[in-house]
Protein backbone atom coordinates (compact mmCIF):
# COMPACT_ATOMS: atom_id res chain seq x y z
CA UNK A 1 0.00 0.00 0.00
CA UNK A 2 1.36 3.54 -1.19
CA UNK A 3 1.27 6.26 0.98
CA UNK A 4 -1.63 8.59 0.90
CA UNK A 5 -0.71 11.26 3.66
CA UNK A 6 3.11 11.97 4.94
CA UNK A 7 3.07 14.35 7.86
CA UNK A 8 7.20 14.63 8.64
CA UNK A 9 9.04 16.29 11.18
CA UNK A 10 6.04 18.63 11.51
CA UNK A 11 6.46 21.25 14.35
CA UNK A 12 3.68 23.30 15.49
CA UNK A 13 4.19 26.23 18.42
CA UNK A 14 1.34 28.88 19.80
CA UNK A 15 3.56 31.23 21.42
CA UNK A 16 5.16 29.59 23.81
CA UNK A 17 3.60 25.79 24.05
CA UNK A 18 4.74 23.34 21.72
CA UNK A 19 1.48 21.79 20.47
CA UNK A 20 3.30 19.21 18.54
CA UNK A 21 6.71 18.51 18.03
CA UNK A 22 8.55 16.56 15.71
CA UNK A 23 5.64 14.82 14.26
CA UNK A 24 5.67 12.26 11.80
CA UNK A 25 2.60 10.42 10.47
CA UNK A 26 2.03 8.44 7.44
CA UNK A 27 -1.48 7.21 6.08
CA UNK A 28 -1.84 4.14 3.69
CA UNK A 29 -3.57 4.51 1.16
CA UNK A 30 -6.99 2.69 1.65
CA UNK A 31 -6.45 2.06 5.01
CA UNK A 32 -8.26 3.21 8.33
CA UNK A 33 -5.76 5.09 10.97
CA UNK A 34 -6.61 5.58 14.20
CA UNK A 35 -4.73 8.46 16.30
CA UNK A 36 -4.95 8.33 20.08
CA UNK A 37 -4.30 10.23 22.76
CA UNK A 38 -4.79 11.74 26.48
CA UNK A 39 -6.38 15.27 26.13
CA UNK A 40 -4.02 18.02 24.99
CA UNK A 41 -1.88 15.50 23.81
CA UNK A 42 -1.58 17.77 20.06
CA UNK A 43 -4.28 15.28 17.95
CA UNK A 44 -6.73 17.61 16.91
CA UNK A 45 -3.65 20.57 16.72
CA UNK A 46 -2.16 17.65 14.14
CA UNK A 47 -5.15 17.68 12.26
CA UNK A 48 -5.56 21.49 11.64
CA UNK A 49 -2.06 22.02 10.55
CA UNK A 50 -3.02 19.28 7.59
CA UNK A 51 -5.85 20.65 6.69
CA UNK A 52 -4.43 24.22 6.25
CA UNK A 53 -6.32 25.82 8.88
CA UNK A 54 -2.79 27.02 10.34
CA UNK A 55 0.97 27.07 8.76
CA UNK A 56 3.26 24.86 10.58
CA UNK A 57 6.51 26.03 12.10
CA UNK A 58 9.04 23.13 11.10
CA UNK A 59 8.32 19.71 8.85
CA UNK A 60 5.93 19.36 5.60
CA UNK A 61 3.15 17.52 4.84
CA UNK A 62 2.86 15.40 1.40
CA UNK A 63 -0.44 14.71 0.02
CA UNK A 64 -0.60 12.23 -2.56
CA UNK A 65 3.00 13.34 -2.70
CA UNK A 66 2.62 17.06 -3.32
CA UNK A 67 3.15 19.16 -0.55
CA UNK A 68 0.54 20.75 0.87
CA UNK A 69 1.71 22.59 3.94
CA UNK A 70 1.81 25.71 2.72
CA UNK A 71 -2.09 25.40 1.52
CA UNK A 72 -5.17 27.07 2.55
CA UNK A 73 -8.44 24.88 3.86
CA UNK A 74 -10.17 25.47 0.60
CA UNK A 75 -7.55 23.92 -1.84
CA UNK A 76 -6.60 20.95 0.25
CA UNK A 77 -10.25 20.37 0.27
CA UNK A 78 -10.76 20.27 -3.46
CA UNK A 79 -7.72 18.13 -3.31
CA UNK A 80 -9.96 15.59 -1.79
CA UNK A 81 -8.54 15.46 1.70
CA UNK A 82 -11.45 16.98 4.17
CA UNK A 83 -11.87 16.57 8.24
CA UNK A 84 -14.86 16.85 11.00
CA UNK A 85 -14.83 18.90 13.81
CA UNK A 86 -15.38 17.76 17.52
CA UNK A 87 -17.73 19.93 17.90
CA UNK A 88 -19.75 19.41 14.43
CA UNK A 89 -20.17 21.96 11.85
CA UNK A 90 -23.48 21.78 9.49
CA UNK A 91 -24.87 24.75 7.89
CA UNK A 92 -27.66 24.79 10.49
CA UNK A 93 -30.11 27.47 8.70
CA UNK A 94 -30.57 25.21 6.27
CA UNK A 95 -32.66 22.15 5.54
CA UNK A 96 -30.34 18.57 5.65
CA UNK A 97 -30.49 18.24 1.47
CA UNK A 98 -29.91 21.38 0.75
CA UNK A 99 -26.27 20.74 3.22
CA UNK A 100 -26.15 17.68 1.15
CA UNK A 101 -26.60 19.85 -2.07
CA UNK A 102 -24.06 22.27 -1.45
CA UNK A 103 -21.15 19.65 0.02
CA UNK A 104 -20.94 17.75 -3.38
CA UNK A 105 -17.87 17.94 -5.23
CA UNK A 106 -19.66 20.05 -8.26
CA UNK A 107 -19.70 23.11 -5.80
CA UNK A 108 -15.95 23.24 -5.72
CA UNK A 109 -16.41 24.59 -9.49
CA UNK A 110 -15.55 28.35 -10.19
CA UNK A 111 -18.09 31.28 -9.26
CA UNK A 112 -20.15 30.98 -12.40
CA UNK A 113 -20.46 27.30 -12.69
CA UNK A 114 -22.53 27.20 -9.95
CA UNK A 115 -25.27 29.74 -11.52
CA UNK A 116 -27.47 26.48 -12.17
CA UNK A 117 -29.90 24.70 -10.35
CA UNK A 118 -28.85 21.61 -8.20
CA UNK A 119 -28.88 18.21 -10.94
CA UNK A 120 -31.40 15.61 -9.98
CA UNK A 121 -28.33 12.88 -9.84
CA UNK A 122 -26.79 15.03 -6.77
CA UNK A 123 -30.23 15.60 -5.09
CA UNK A 124 -30.68 11.56 -5.57
CA UNK A 125 -27.04 11.15 -3.95
CA UNK A 126 -27.65 13.52 -1.27
CA UNK A 127 -30.79 11.30 -0.35
CA UNK A 128 -29.25 8.31 -0.62
CA UNK A 129 -26.35 9.35 1.96
CA UNK A 130 -28.84 10.69 4.54
CA UNK A 131 -30.17 7.48 4.15
CA UNK A 132 -27.03 6.21 4.41
CA UNK A 133 -26.30 7.45 8.04
CA UNK A 134 -30.14 6.88 9.08
CA UNK A 135 -31.26 10.71 8.52
CA UNK A 136 -34.02 10.20 5.68
CA UNK A 137 -36.84 11.11 7.23
CA UNK A 138 -35.23 14.22 8.36
CA UNK A 139 -34.31 15.71 4.89
CA UNK A 140 -36.67 18.62 4.77
CA UNK A 141 -35.67 19.47 8.51
CA UNK A 142 -33.44 22.44 9.45
CA UNK A 143 -29.75 20.66 10.19
CA UNK A 144 -29.75 23.07 13.47
CA UNK A 145 -32.94 21.23 14.71
CA UNK A 146 -31.33 18.02 14.85
CA UNK A 147 -30.05 16.39 18.27
CA UNK A 148 -25.71 16.87 18.25
CA UNK A 149 -25.69 13.22 17.61
CA UNK A 150 -27.49 13.75 14.08
CA UNK A 151 -25.85 16.54 13.30
CA UNK A 152 -22.47 14.57 13.48
CA UNK A 153 -24.25 12.25 10.94
CA UNK A 154 -25.29 14.63 9.19
CA UNK A 155 -21.79 15.93 8.90
CA UNK A 156 -19.92 12.88 8.44
CA UNK A 157 -22.55 12.57 5.27
CA UNK A 158 -21.84 16.00 4.12
CA UNK A 159 -18.02 15.00 4.31
CA UNK A 160 -19.03 11.72 1.82
CA UNK A 161 -20.91 13.64 -0.14
CA UNK A 162 -17.67 15.64 -1.04
CA UNK A 163 -16.29 12.34 -2.14
CA UNK A 164 -12.62 12.82 -0.13
CA UNK A 165 -9.99 10.47 -0.99
CA UNK A 166 -8.71 10.60 2.66
CA UNK A 167 -11.17 12.13 5.21
CA UNK A 168 -9.97 13.36 8.89
CA UNK A 169 -12.59 12.21 11.41
CA UNK A 170 -12.58 14.47 15.00
CA UNK A 171 -13.57 11.92 17.48
CA UNK A 172 -16.72 10.70 15.25
CA UNK A 173 -18.67 8.64 17.93
CA UNK A 174 -18.46 11.45 20.98
CA UNK A 175 -22.19 12.36 22.13
CA UNK A 176 -23.34 9.99 20.05
CA UNK A 177 -25.95 7.90 21.65
CA UNK A 178 -23.82 4.25 22.60
CA UNK A 179 -27.00 2.09 21.36
CA UNK A 180 -26.00 3.63 17.86
CA UNK A 181 -22.16 3.66 17.82
CA UNK A 182 -21.71 -0.19 16.65
CA UNK A 183 -24.09 1.35 13.82
CA UNK A 184 -21.74 4.15 13.20
CA UNK A 185 -18.79 1.63 12.85
CA UNK A 186 -20.09 0.25 10.53
CA UNK A 187 -20.73 2.67 8.75
CA UNK A 188 -17.56 3.98 8.86
CA UNK A 189 -16.21 0.76 7.92
CA UNK A 190 -18.67 0.90 5.21
CA UNK A 191 -17.40 4.17 3.73
CA UNK A 192 -13.98 2.60 3.56
CA UNK A 193 -14.45 -0.73 2.09
CA UNK A 194 -17.62 0.49 -0.34
CA UNK A 195 -16.68 3.95 -1.38
CA UNK A 196 -13.09 3.55 -1.14
CA UNK A 197 -12.59 6.72 1.40
CA UNK A 198 -9.04 6.37 3.55
CA UNK A 199 -9.63 7.45 7.37
CA UNK A 200 -7.60 8.86 9.45
CA UNK A 201 -9.84 8.69 12.88
CA UNK A 202 -9.36 10.40 16.17
CA UNK A 203 -11.09 8.71 18.98
CA UNK A 204 -11.64 8.67 22.73
CA UNK A 205 -13.53 5.48 22.59
CA UNK A 206 -10.56 2.93 22.63
CA UNK A 207 -13.40 -0.23 21.99
CA UNK A 208 -13.81 1.66 18.99
CA UNK A 209 -10.48 2.38 17.65
CA UNK A 210 -9.40 -0.92 18.60
CA UNK A 211 -12.34 -2.30 16.29
CA UNK A 212 -11.96 0.09 13.56
CA UNK A 213 -8.41 0.92 12.74
CA UNK A 214 -5.99 -0.79 10.84
CA UNK A 215 -2.68 1.05 12.59
CA UNK A 216 -2.71 3.37 15.23
CA UNK A 217 -0.40 5.99 16.32
CA UNK A 218 -0.64 7.34 20.02
CA UNK A 219 0.49 11.03 20.84
CA UNK A 220 1.61 12.06 24.00
CA UNK A 221 2.87 15.87 25.34
CA UNK A 222 2.67 16.74 21.44
CA UNK A 223 5.05 13.77 20.29
CA UNK A 224 4.55 10.75 19.30
CA UNK A 225 4.46 7.93 21.26
CA UNK A 226 4.11 5.07 19.53
CA UNK A 227 2.78 3.76 16.66
CA UNK A 228 1.71 0.02 15.78
CA UNK A 229 -1.54 -2.41 15.33
CA UNK A 230 -4.36 -1.82 17.42
CA UNK A 231 -2.72 -5.00 20.02
CA UNK A 232 0.84 -3.48 19.92
CA UNK A 233 -0.49 -0.10 20.92
CA UNK A 234 -2.35 -1.30 23.73
CA UNK A 235 0.45 -3.48 24.87
CA UNK A 236 2.60 -0.79 24.99
CA UNK A 237 3.80 0.18 28.32
CA UNK A 238 4.26 3.94 27.30
CA UNK A 239 0.90 3.96 26.07
CA UNK A 240 -0.96 2.87 29.10
CA UNK A 241 0.89 5.37 31.55
CA UNK A 242 0.53 8.78 29.12
CA UNK A 243 -3.28 7.75 29.82
CA UNK A 244 -3.04 6.69 33.24
CA UNK A 245 -0.23 8.43 34.55
CA UNK A 246 3.25 6.88 35.62
CA UNK A 247 3.02 4.42 38.52
CA UNK B 1 -36.70 28.91 2.55
CA UNK B 2 -38.54 30.96 0.71
CA UNK B 3 -40.51 27.68 -0.57
CA UNK B 4 -41.51 27.33 3.05
CA UNK B 5 -42.82 30.53 4.07
CA UNK B 6 -45.00 30.63 0.82
CA UNK B 7 -46.83 28.17 -1.32
CA UNK B 8 -45.80 28.10 -5.27
CA UNK B 9 -49.03 29.13 -6.01
CA UNK B 10 -49.88 32.52 -3.65
CA UNK B 11 -46.21 33.36 -5.38
CA UNK B 12 -47.65 33.90 -8.15
CA UNK B 13 -51.06 35.66 -7.36
CA UNK B 14 -48.51 38.15 -5.48
CA UNK B 15 -46.49 38.77 -8.72
CA UNK B 16 -49.88 38.83 -10.89
CA UNK B 17 -51.37 41.94 -8.35
CA UNK B 18 -47.85 43.61 -8.01
CA UNK B 19 -47.28 43.69 -12.03
CA UNK B 20 -51.00 44.96 -12.51
CA UNK B 21 -50.25 47.63 -9.82
CA UNK B 22 -47.03 48.59 -11.27
CA UNK B 23 -48.27 48.68 -15.08
CA UNK B 24 -51.54 50.45 -13.86
CA UNK B 25 -51.11 52.03 -10.42
CA UNK B 26 -49.34 55.11 -12.15
CA UNK B 27 -52.32 55.40 -15.10
CA UNK B 28 -54.83 55.38 -12.10
CA UNK B 29 -53.34 57.72 -9.40
CA UNK B 30 -51.36 59.95 -11.85
CA UNK B 31 -50.93 62.40 -8.55
CA UNK B 32 -48.99 59.46 -6.62
CA UNK B 33 -46.69 59.05 -9.98
CA UNK B 34 -43.74 60.49 -8.04
CA UNK B 35 -44.40 58.21 -5.01
CA UNK B 36 -44.84 54.90 -6.59
CA UNK B 37 -40.99 55.14 -8.39
CA UNK B 38 -39.99 56.00 -4.79
CA UNK B 39 -41.77 52.52 -3.90
CA UNK B 40 -40.23 50.77 -6.83
CA UNK B 41 -36.58 52.44 -5.89
CA UNK B 42 -36.94 51.10 -2.14
CA UNK B 43 -37.95 47.55 -3.34
CA UNK B 44 -34.50 47.64 -5.36
CA UNK B 45 -32.74 49.15 -2.05
CA UNK B 46 -33.96 46.08 -0.06
CA UNK B 47 -33.79 43.42 -2.38
CA UNK B 48 -30.06 44.24 -3.02
CA UNK B 49 -29.56 44.39 1.07
CA UNK B 50 -30.71 41.22 1.00
CA UNK B 51 -28.25 39.82 -1.28
CA UNK B 52 -25.82 40.11 1.56
CA UNK B 53 -27.75 40.79 4.66
CA UNK B 54 -29.86 38.24 4.32
CA UNK B 55 -28.45 35.46 2.23
CA UNK B 56 -25.13 35.51 2.73
CA UNK B 57 -24.91 36.62 6.46
CA UNK B 58 -22.83 40.08 5.74
CA UNK B 59 -24.74 43.01 7.00
CA UNK B 60 -23.73 46.08 5.00
CA UNK B 61 -23.70 49.68 5.82
CA UNK B 62 -22.10 50.26 2.83
CA UNK B 63 -24.63 49.85 -0.14
CA UNK B 64 -25.27 53.55 -0.25
CA UNK B 65 -22.14 53.93 -1.66
CA UNK B 66 -22.97 51.62 -5.17
CA UNK B 67 -26.66 53.84 -5.60
CA UNK B 68 -23.79 57.19 -4.67
CA UNK B 69 -21.69 56.13 -8.08
CA UNK B 70 -24.73 55.92 -9.91
CA UNK B 71 -25.97 59.02 -9.21
CA UNK B 72 -22.69 60.87 -10.08
CA UNK B 73 -21.62 58.65 -13.47
CA UNK B 74 -25.12 59.56 -15.00
CA UNK B 75 -24.95 63.19 -13.95
CA UNK B 76 -21.57 63.58 -15.25
CA UNK B 77 -22.03 61.82 -18.29
CA UNK B 78 -25.04 63.44 -19.12
CA UNK B 79 -23.01 66.66 -18.33
CA UNK B 80 -20.59 66.00 -20.45
CA UNK B 81 -21.02 63.34 -23.03
CA UNK B 82 -23.24 66.03 -24.95
CA UNK B 83 -25.85 64.04 -25.99
CA UNK B 84 -29.38 64.14 -26.35
CA UNK B 85 -31.39 63.13 -23.10
CA UNK B 86 -32.49 59.50 -23.61
CA UNK B 87 -29.12 58.78 -24.88
CA UNK B 88 -27.49 60.66 -22.38
CA UNK B 89 -29.22 59.07 -20.15
CA UNK B 90 -28.74 55.33 -21.31
CA UNK B 91 -24.98 55.86 -21.32
CA UNK B 92 -24.82 57.33 -17.99
CA UNK B 93 -26.89 54.31 -16.58
CA UNK B 94 -24.43 51.71 -18.02
CA UNK B 95 -21.49 53.66 -17.13
CA UNK B 96 -23.13 53.81 -13.32
CA UNK B 97 -23.85 50.32 -13.26
CA UNK B 98 -20.06 49.07 -14.52
CA UNK B 99 -18.55 51.19 -11.95
CA UNK B 100 -20.48 50.52 -9.29
CA UNK B 101 -19.45 47.06 -10.14
CA UNK B 102 -15.83 47.63 -10.56
CA UNK B 103 -16.18 49.13 -6.95
CA UNK B 104 -17.92 46.19 -5.54
CA UNK B 105 -14.94 44.10 -6.73
CA UNK B 106 -12.29 46.59 -5.35
CA UNK B 107 -13.71 46.88 -2.15
CA UNK B 108 -14.86 43.55 -2.02
CA UNK B 109 -11.40 41.98 -2.60
CA UNK B 110 -10.72 44.40 0.63
CA UNK B 111 -13.45 43.88 2.94
CA UNK B 112 -15.36 40.79 2.24
CA UNK B 113 -12.82 38.98 4.48
CA UNK B 114 -13.58 41.43 7.46
CA UNK B 115 -16.55 39.66 9.37
CA UNK B 116 -19.16 40.47 11.52
CA UNK B 117 -19.39 43.96 13.72
CA UNK B 118 -16.17 44.75 11.52
CA UNK B 119 -17.53 44.41 8.16
CA UNK B 120 -20.58 46.66 9.22
CA UNK B 121 -18.77 49.21 10.99
CA UNK B 122 -16.23 49.52 7.96
CA UNK B 123 -18.83 49.28 5.54
CA UNK B 124 -20.46 51.96 7.18
CA UNK B 125 -17.00 54.13 7.22
CA UNK B 126 -17.00 53.46 3.43
CA UNK B 127 -20.77 55.10 2.99
CA UNK B 128 -19.44 58.39 5.02
CA UNK B 129 -16.04 58.56 3.22
CA UNK B 130 -17.45 58.84 0.09
CA UNK B 131 -19.88 60.98 1.20
CA UNK B 132 -17.80 63.64 2.04
CA UNK B 133 -15.17 62.85 -1.11
CA UNK B 134 -17.84 63.82 -3.09
CA UNK B 135 -18.71 66.94 -0.88
CA UNK B 136 -15.18 67.74 -1.37
CA UNK B 137 -14.83 66.90 -5.42
CA UNK B 138 -15.37 70.33 -7.50
CA UNK B 139 -14.91 68.32 -10.64
CA UNK B 140 -18.82 66.79 -8.80
CA UNK B 141 -19.94 70.04 -7.97
CA UNK B 142 -18.48 69.84 -4.52
CA UNK B 143 -21.09 70.13 -1.55
CA UNK B 144 -22.86 72.09 -3.76
CA UNK B 145 -23.81 69.42 -5.80
CA UNK B 146 -24.78 68.52 -9.38
CA UNK B 147 -27.75 69.42 -11.00
CA UNK B 148 -29.31 67.26 -13.91
CA UNK B 149 -30.70 68.06 -16.92
CA UNK B 150 -34.18 69.25 -17.68
CA UNK B 151 -36.54 66.14 -19.16
CA UNK B 152 -37.70 66.90 -22.04
CA UNK B 153 -41.18 65.70 -22.24
CA UNK B 154 -44.61 67.14 -21.71
CA UNK B 155 -45.85 67.86 -18.47
CA UNK B 156 -46.91 65.00 -16.29
CA UNK B 157 -44.78 62.60 -18.50
CA UNK B 158 -41.48 62.57 -16.78
CA UNK B 159 -42.86 60.98 -13.74
CA UNK B 160 -44.23 58.63 -15.06
CA UNK B 161 -41.55 57.74 -17.24
CA UNK B 162 -39.62 57.39 -14.02
CA UNK B 163 -42.09 55.55 -12.42
CA UNK B 164 -41.55 53.05 -14.66
CA UNK B 165 -38.47 52.37 -15.91
CA UNK B 166 -37.84 52.40 -11.45
CA UNK B 167 -40.49 49.19 -11.90
CA UNK B 168 -38.87 47.84 -14.65
CA UNK B 169 -35.52 47.65 -12.68
CA UNK B 170 -37.05 46.36 -9.57
CA UNK B 171 -38.43 43.77 -11.57
CA UNK B 172 -35.73 42.71 -13.32
CA UNK B 173 -34.00 42.45 -9.96
CA UNK B 174 -36.73 40.54 -8.35
CA UNK B 175 -36.60 37.95 -10.69
CA UNK B 176 -33.14 37.59 -11.77
CA UNK B 177 -32.01 37.29 -7.88
CA UNK B 178 -35.33 35.15 -7.55
CA UNK B 179 -33.75 32.45 -9.98
CA UNK B 180 -30.22 33.02 -8.30
CA UNK B 181 -31.57 32.19 -5.27
CA UNK B 182 -33.08 28.66 -6.57
CA UNK B 183 -29.38 27.61 -8.00
CA UNK B 184 -26.46 26.30 -5.92
CA UNK B 185 -24.85 29.87 -5.77
CA UNK B 186 -27.30 30.49 -3.56
CA UNK B 187 -26.74 27.67 -1.54
CA UNK B 188 -23.60 28.84 -1.39
CA UNK B 189 -24.34 32.17 0.29
CA UNK B 190 -26.64 30.22 3.10
CA UNK B 191 -23.31 28.37 3.16
CA UNK B 192 -21.19 31.18 3.71
CA UNK B 193 -24.08 33.09 6.13
CA UNK B 194 -24.15 29.97 8.03
CA UNK B 195 -20.52 28.50 8.54
CA UNK B 196 -17.78 30.48 6.87
CA UNK B 197 -15.23 28.29 7.88
CA UNK B 198 -17.11 25.17 7.26
CA UNK B 199 -18.04 26.30 3.59
CA UNK B 200 -13.90 27.21 3.04
CA UNK B 201 -13.26 23.44 4.40
CA UNK B 202 -15.52 22.02 2.17
CA UNK B 203 -13.86 23.54 -0.91
CA UNK B 204 -15.95 26.48 -1.99
CA UNK B 205 -14.40 29.51 -3.52
CA UNK B 206 -15.96 31.10 -0.70
CA UNK B 207 -14.12 34.75 -1.70
CA UNK B 208 -15.02 34.98 -5.60
CA UNK B 209 -18.63 34.06 -4.45
CA UNK B 210 -18.84 36.78 -2.00
CA UNK B 211 -17.49 39.50 -4.55
CA UNK B 212 -20.00 38.50 -7.36
CA UNK B 213 -22.78 38.57 -4.71
CA UNK B 214 -21.97 41.95 -3.48
CA UNK B 215 -21.12 42.89 -7.54
CA UNK B 216 -24.86 41.85 -8.68
CA UNK B 217 -25.98 44.63 -5.70
CA UNK B 218 -23.85 47.07 -6.68
CA UNK B 219 -25.42 46.71 -10.42
CA UNK B 220 -29.08 47.59 -9.50
CA UNK B 221 -27.53 50.01 -7.07
CA UNK B 222 -25.77 51.66 -9.40
CA UNK B 223 -28.72 51.63 -12.28
CA UNK B 224 -31.08 52.61 -9.54
CA UNK B 225 -28.67 55.84 -8.53
CA UNK B 226 -29.08 56.98 -11.83
CA UNK B 227 -32.31 56.64 -12.66
CA UNK B 228 -33.22 58.47 -9.11
CA UNK B 229 -30.89 61.37 -9.69
CA UNK B 230 -32.85 61.83 -13.04
CA UNK B 231 -36.09 61.60 -11.38
CA UNK B 232 -35.37 64.17 -8.20
CA UNK B 233 -33.33 66.42 -10.40
CA UNK B 234 -30.47 67.39 -8.32
CA UNK B 235 -27.68 65.23 -6.29
CA UNK B 236 -26.68 66.34 -2.70
CA UNK B 237 -23.43 64.82 -1.97
CA UNK B 238 -25.12 63.53 1.41
CA UNK B 239 -28.42 63.97 1.42
CA UNK B 240 -28.87 62.48 -2.02
CA UNK B 241 -26.08 60.01 -3.07
CA UNK B 242 -24.45 58.99 -0.50
CA UNK B 243 -27.35 59.62 2.00
CA UNK B 244 -26.24 57.05 4.38
CA UNK B 245 -28.50 58.05 7.66
CA UNK B 246 -31.67 57.97 5.36
CA UNK B 247 -31.53 55.43 2.46
CA UNK B 248 -28.64 53.29 3.52
CA UNK B 249 -30.53 52.80 6.90
CA UNK B 250 -33.57 52.38 5.62
CA UNK B 251 -32.15 49.60 3.38
CA UNK B 252 -31.31 47.13 6.67
CA UNK B 253 -34.72 48.40 8.46
CA UNK B 254 -36.85 47.26 5.20
CA UNK B 255 -35.05 44.26 4.71
CA UNK B 256 -35.33 43.14 8.35
CA UNK B 257 -39.26 44.61 8.80
CA UNK B 258 -39.74 42.30 6.04
CA UNK B 259 -38.06 39.41 6.70
CA UNK B 260 -34.22 38.68 5.94
CA UNK B 261 -33.29 36.16 3.44
CA UNK B 262 -36.91 35.16 2.58
CA UNK B 263 -38.05 35.77 -1.47
CA UNK B 264 -40.94 38.18 -0.66
CA UNK B 265 -39.34 39.87 2.88
CA UNK B 266 -37.56 42.82 1.18
CA UNK B 267 -40.73 43.56 -0.95
CA UNK B 268 -43.22 43.36 1.32
CA UNK B 269 -40.85 45.23 3.98
CA UNK B 270 -40.26 48.15 1.21
CA UNK B 271 -44.22 48.51 0.89
CA UNK B 272 -45.16 48.52 4.26
CA UNK B 273 -41.70 50.77 5.53
CA UNK B 274 -42.67 52.99 2.21
CA UNK B 275 -46.53 53.87 3.21
CA UNK B 276 -46.14 54.15 7.02
CA UNK B 277 -43.64 56.70 6.14
CA UNK B 278 -44.99 58.68 3.47
CA UNK B 279 -48.35 58.58 5.91
CA UNK B 280 -45.97 60.16 8.74
CA UNK B 281 -45.28 62.83 6.65
CA UNK B 282 -48.65 63.88 5.42
CA UNK B 283 -50.10 63.81 9.34
CA UNK B 284 -47.62 64.13 11.54
CA UNK B 285 -45.67 67.26 10.50
CA UNK B 286 -43.43 68.18 12.92
CA UNK B 287 -42.97 64.79 14.40
CA UNK B 288 -42.32 62.31 11.55
CA UNK B 289 -38.78 61.49 12.51
CA UNK B 290 -39.65 60.77 15.97
CA UNK B 291 -42.20 58.53 14.47
CA UNK B 292 -40.47 56.77 12.03
CA UNK B 293 -37.43 56.56 14.86
CA UNK B 294 -40.56 54.63 17.05
CA UNK B 295 -41.70 52.58 14.10
CA UNK B 296 -37.35 51.29 13.78
CA UNK B 297 -37.19 50.52 17.86
CA UNK B 298 -41.06 48.42 16.73
CA UNK B 299 -39.39 46.62 14.29
CA UNK B 300 -36.47 45.67 16.07
CA UNK B 301 -37.99 44.62 19.10
CA UNK B 302 -41.50 42.87 17.60
CA UNK B 303 -40.21 41.71 14.03
CA UNK B 304 -36.68 40.76 15.01
CA UNK B 305 -37.31 37.36 12.14
CA UNK B 306 -39.12 40.13 10.10
CA UNK B 307 -43.17 39.48 8.83
CA UNK B 308 -42.00 36.26 6.72
CA UNK B 309 -39.70 34.74 9.17
CA UNK B 310 -42.27 35.35 11.78
CA UNK B 311 -45.04 34.04 9.39
CA UNK B 312 -42.86 31.07 9.01
CA UNK B 313 -42.65 30.19 12.53
CA UNK B 314 -46.25 30.55 13.22
CA UNK B 315 -46.90 28.53 10.28
CA UNK B 316 -44.36 25.67 11.54
CA UNK B 317 -45.37 25.65 15.03
CA UNK B 318 -49.09 25.66 13.49
CA UNK B 319 -48.27 22.57 11.81
CA UNK B 320 -46.33 20.58 14.36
Amino acid sequence: MSALLEVKNVTKRFGGVVANRDVSLTVRQGEIAGLIGPNGSGKTTLFGSITGAHAVDEGDIFFEGGSIAHLRPAPIARLGLLRTWQQTRIYGEMTCAENMAISAREAHGHVFSLLRPVPAATRRKGDDLLAFVGLHEKKDDKAGSLSFGQQKLLEFAMALMNEPKLLLLDEPTAGINPTLINGLIDRLRRANTELGVTLLVIEHNMRVIMNLAHRITCLAHGEVLAEGTPNEVRDDRRVLDAYLGVA
Amino acid sequence: MSRATFPRLSDWHIAAVLALFGLAGPFLLPTLATQIAFLWLMVVFALTWDMLGGRMGYNSFGNIVFFGIGCYAAAVIQRDAGLPYFEGLALGLVAGAVLSVLAAIVFGAAMLGIRGHYFAIGTLGLGIAAGEIAAGWDYVGAGSGMALPLYPGELGERELFFCYSLFALAACCFLLFRWIYSTRFGLALNAIRDDQDKADAMGLRTTPIKIVAWSLSAFFLGISGGLAANMIGFIDPRDVAFAGATYGVWMVLMTILGGKGTLWGPVLGAFIFHVTQELFWTWLLGWQRVALGLLIVLIVVFFPQGIMGWLAERRARTAS
